[in-house]
């Protein structure tokens, strides 16, 4: 049985598509057999991030309706081999996505991947309600700003209520909370949610903390996941949260900004 | 932030606003999560018919659904102007 892991968020623009990225390509690094599913239709964007756009000849939607099979639609990663990634149709309505097709492919997936990574689209409409509703787990992606907390604790309420495990009165679905472009020094001025203020509001637990970080833009001008930006701070980050995710105990790193002595403030205008 | 405050380490930003802002708003959206679909349409229905005798406004008439274990209660809420 594979472990369905849906990264969502409600607000759009946080970094769910990055995260996907990062988490699937984190998981296969350390040996998991992958896959990474584009939910949203007509704005397929998670091929370019993980730059395999021009290898996309059929998608999840052709799988769905039947005009192609899932080994046909999979595309292998090049730089984890035991990586894939289902890119979703840019062209279809999104109401081609039916529950009972989804369940069909994620089905035939659990079959033989141990992760399977589904990136939802913004909002809570039908793409956003598919990529959430098989999942087994939930990686809630907010910035600590206020639309952003407001609507993940809307999308909370949504898995806890429209999801398969709340329909069929199963074992809740697992949420975990990323916090991204978070930014250390803004925090300490008072001027940005801590940590702490989005945790005690969402109440849910913190996965991880990923810094505001100039490299995230940089990677995905490249299509390379921040995950593999190994020496970046974002891309430590995002391996502690798979570390995490795993299981593994690590303690919390890049939630205080560096602190600068007198001296180098003085010398380096810090 | 002035002079002292940076040595008394005070925060003076707008973050505590937002959180202030955003529990109240999170509270309100929870209460209002686990009410039935049919509240808003049931509020408006009761307040025409009031309306009929008494002219009170929107806010006058409220309804919530309680939840104890098997049994639910509704609870409407009326508040008549003063005479």
């Amino acid at each position: 049985m594979a472990r369905i892991i849906v990264v969502t968020s409600g607000k759009g623009g946080v970094g769910k598509t990055t995260t996907s990225a990062s988490i699937s390509t984190g998981i296969a690094k350390r040996g998991h057999k992958t896959v990474v599913i584009d939910f949203d239709v007509g704005l397929r964007n998670l091929d370019l991030i993980m730059n395999c756009e021009r290898r996309v000849v059929y998608d999840f939607v052709n799988v769905i309706q039947g005009e192609a099979s899932l080994s046909q639609a999979l595309i292998r990663d090049k730089r984890v081999d035991t990586l894939y990634i289902l890119p979703t149709s840019q062209t279809k309505e999104k109401e081609a996505l039916t529950k009972e097709g989804v369940e069909k492919v994620i089905n035939e997936l659990s079959e033989t991947f141990d992760y399977i990574i589904c990136d939802s689209p913004a909002g809570i409409e039908h793409g956003a309600m598919m990529a959430l509703y098989y999942a087994d787990e939930a990686i809630v992606v907010t910035n600590p700003e206020v639309s952003s907390v407001r609507d993940s604790d809307r999308i909370l309420g949504i898995l806890q209520s429209k999801s398969r495990r709340a329909e069929m009165g199963q074992e809740p679905v697992k949420e975990h909370l990323l916090l991204t472009r978070y930014n250390p020094d803004r925090v300490a001025r008072g001027e940005m949610l801590s940590v702490g203020d989005v945790e005690e509001i969402l109440a849910i637990p913190l996965l991880g903390v990923i810094p505001e970080s100039q490299i995230v833009l940089n990677s995905s001008n490249q299509g390379l996941p921040v995950i593999l930006e190994a020496e970046s701070d974002a891309g430590q980050a995002y391996d502690d949260a798979v570390a995490r995710l795993l299981g593994e105990e690590r303690e919390q790193r890049f939630m205080t900004n560096q602190k600068k002595g007198f001296f180098s403030r003085m010398f380096k205008g810090g | 932030m002035s002079f002292l405050d940076y040595f008394r380490g005070k925060k003076t930003g707008s973050a505590n606003v937002a959180k202030e802002r955003l529990q109240i708003i999170v509270a309100h959206e929870r209460g209002q999560r686990d009410q039935p679909d049919y509240l808003p349409q049931l509020q408006q229905e009761l307040l025409a018919v009031i309306r009929k005798y008494v002219q009170i406004s929107d806010d006058m008439v409220q309804v919530e659904v309680d939840r104890n274990g098997s049994c639910s209660v509704l609870e409407l809420n009326v508040t008549l102007p003063e005479r």
